[in-house]
């Protein structure tokens, strides 16, 4: 269009060669957006199978007859209705809620007060998110088993009162968007800090803090490092390890008939709730993206 | 008078700092108490396991160097575990970020359902690693995978894509390309960010697509290829769960086993914590030196909108 504006001469030419420039466009995104998708239709495809369709070569896409009982039998052979329980209600629920509270906590401090060294404190804190978990991984470790907190998740919960260094970035960045006189005017009124905090800057906040716990809460429900440190038990297993369970038995011989058909299906319904989340909050999610992690 | 006042204000500037000091540090106290005991005290910590032999069950017993001694002199996998690693890194780290960056450029041309496109290319992201390597390792199963029958029936050969040491590392990149939506979604937001009326000022001076590309875009881009460049090569040195899924035993001639997961098994198969612990240091310094290069380098060529 600009190019018709300036030159018109050409844009006859422009056009020919721009329907051309649209068809390999979406040639290639269609392409890709499938090549991307096609691994989760193999998911649901093999999650609807028995263990000859599982087992024929070459593969079938639509097995017939399907078998969506897979989905109730393999969720309740395994006990996952067990290992669900624990991801959310052990890990997933109190870390987020831990987290979320104390970085946004943190983050006031770094971002509407004003105090000698902040800053320095500050970059401090964002050259921490550069440390590999696994640095610390052999000291904490002991330090926790020396606590007696094997086979539990308090080493996976507690640490978030601490809050995050990058939620706490994230949260800051949003902070300072919010404008100073409302701070003002709520101090002249006899507000403290805390109280602005909580009646005015985190209910304007909230897109921010949303994101913050959707991602506290998605880290948590997929988290597999840090449950295979720290927890054996079966009974306390999170999600990622009781599909371990799963996935190994399909290396063994001789093993439970539909092992894989199984593994597919509860593979899919721990990864439904993951994208239906990602579809109801995806403005936000992207926002989130834009506004705190890009204007810094 | 006079004087006095300016005193006053200043002694009430001084509790005012003070005040504004502690009230500051209150507020950041969880992340100091958090850095303390979560990162320097295990840092130094492991500093001094890394020179000692230590079984978790015996208290540690002091040996100065000889963890680093022997794994540079008498541990052959040493050698291996960083080879693989950095042939990993090397490669899927670039070529992660350029293809990130290319379909971020194409997804913000003019595309109509550009938001389900970006949805699609992000989920991968978002999976939880068990159920990828699940997927992958049944999709690119040798006899019953979908990939080998989709080249079984091209009437090509079927490739032992999770059997062949030297076609384990490119399945290993493959599955991180696929899974990296988080960089696309950030250059497309930084993308977005670039202003039209810069284009339309090189339009105006008759610049084609190729030169707007090379001129406008890609400086512009220059912070988010930074930050996406970096966070690659970190989440590279310190990739563990995707190969420690997919080849927990090391994968064929142990061409999976991975710095980090060589560190995991050192710690928690031989309860060799002080071993574990001089590799974390290394692994500690690489990745601080390497930092610390490349944003000593990017003045030279990252572009922050005329900003020191």
């Amino acid at each position: 269009m600009n190019v018709a504006i300036a030159k018109p001469v050409r844009h006859a030419r422009t056009s020919a060669v721009g329907v051309l420039i649209e068809v390999v466009k979406y040639t290639l995104l269609i392409g890709l957006a499938f090549s991307f998708f096609v691994p989760f239709l193999w998911m649901i495809s093999s999650a609807l199978k028995d263990d000859p369709q599982i087992y024929t070569v070459p593969p079938i896409w639509l097995p017939s007859p399907m078998h969506p009982e897979n989905f109730i039998n393999g969720w309740t052979k395994f006990n996952f209705t067990k290992f669900a329980a624990n991801s959310i209600v052990r890990y997933a629920i109190p870390s987020t809620i831990l987290v979320t509270l104390s970085s946004a906590v943190v983050a006031y401090g770094f971002s509407r007060l004003r105090w000698h060294g902040r800053d320095l404190l500050f970059g401090l804190c964002l050259a921490t998110i550069m440390i590999p978990f696994q640095v610390v991984m052999v000291p904490l470790f002991i330090t926790f088993k020396t606590l007696g907190w094997l086979n539990s998740y308090m080493p996976l919960v507690i640490p978030g009162i601490f809050g995050s260094p990058w939620f706490i970035f994230m949260l800051r960045q949003f902070f300072l968007t919010i404008p100073e006189e409302l701070s003002d005017a709520a101090r002249i009124d006899g507000a403290g800090e805390i109280g602005i905090l909580f009646r005015i800057v985190l209910p304007l906040a909230r897109p921010a803090l949303i994101v913050v716990a959707l991602f506290q809460f998605l880290g948590a429900w997929n988290d597999y490092l840090g449950p295979l440190l720290y927890i054996n038990k079966e009974d306390l297993f999170p999600l990622a390890l009781g599909i371990g369970i799963l996935r190994r038995m399909t290396g063994e011989t001789g093993t439970t008939a539909l092992v894989y058909p199984y593994l597919m299906a509860v593979s899919t319904i721990i990864t439904v709730p993951i994208i239906i989340a990602y579809f109801l909050a995806q403005r936000r999610f992207i926002e989130g993206i834009t506004t705190t992690g890009m204007k810094g | 008078m006079a004087s006095q006042s300016i005193k006053r204000r200043s002694t009430s500037e001084m509790t005012m700092q003070r005040r504004n000091l502690l009230l500051g540090l209150m507020f950041v106290s969880p992340w100091i108490l958090g850095f303390l005991s979560l990162t320097l005290w295990p840092l130094l910590s492991s500093l001094y396991f890394a020179m000692t032999r230590y079984d978790l069950i015996r208290a540690p017993v002091f040996i100065g160097f000889d963890n680093f001694r022997e794994l540079f002199t008498e541990d052959a996998d040493f050698g291996l575990v960083i080879r693989n690693t950095l042939i990993y890194v090397g490669l899927s780290a670039p070529l992660g970020v350029i293809t990130a960056f290319l379909m971020a450029t194409l997804l913000n041309t003019r595309v109509v359902g550009r938001s389900w496109f970006r949805a699609v290319f992000f989920f991968p992201s978002i999976v939880p690693a068990v159920v990828t390597a699940a997927i992958w390792q049944f999709l690119l199963n040798i006899q019953y995978g979908a990939v080998n029958g989709f080249l079984q029936q091209m009437g090509w050969q079927t490739v032992p894509f999770l059997s062949n040491p030297s076609l384990v590392k490119p399945s290993l990149i493959a599955i991180h390309i696929w899974a990296q939506g988080s960089a696309i979604v950030i250059f497309l937001a930084s993308l977005q960010d670039v202003p039209r009326m810069l284009y339309e000022a090189a339009t105006v001076d008759g610049a084609n697509a190729w030169q707007k590309f090379w001129n406008i875009t890609l400086p512009i881009c220059t912070p988010a290829i930074l930050y996406n460049t970096v966070i690659a090569f970190i989440a590279g040195f310190q990739n563990f769960t995707m190969p420690w899924l997919l080849f927990g035993n090391g994968g064929p001639s142990k061409s999976a086993e991975m710095y980090t997961m060589f560190m995991y098994r050192n710690a928690f198969t031989y309860l060799r914590m002080g071993k574990a612990s001089a590799l974390a240091w290394l692994l500690f310094i690489v990745i601080v030196v390497f930092t610390v290069i490349m944003f000593r380098t990017s003045a030279r060529w990252v572009y922050y909108g005329g900003e020191k």
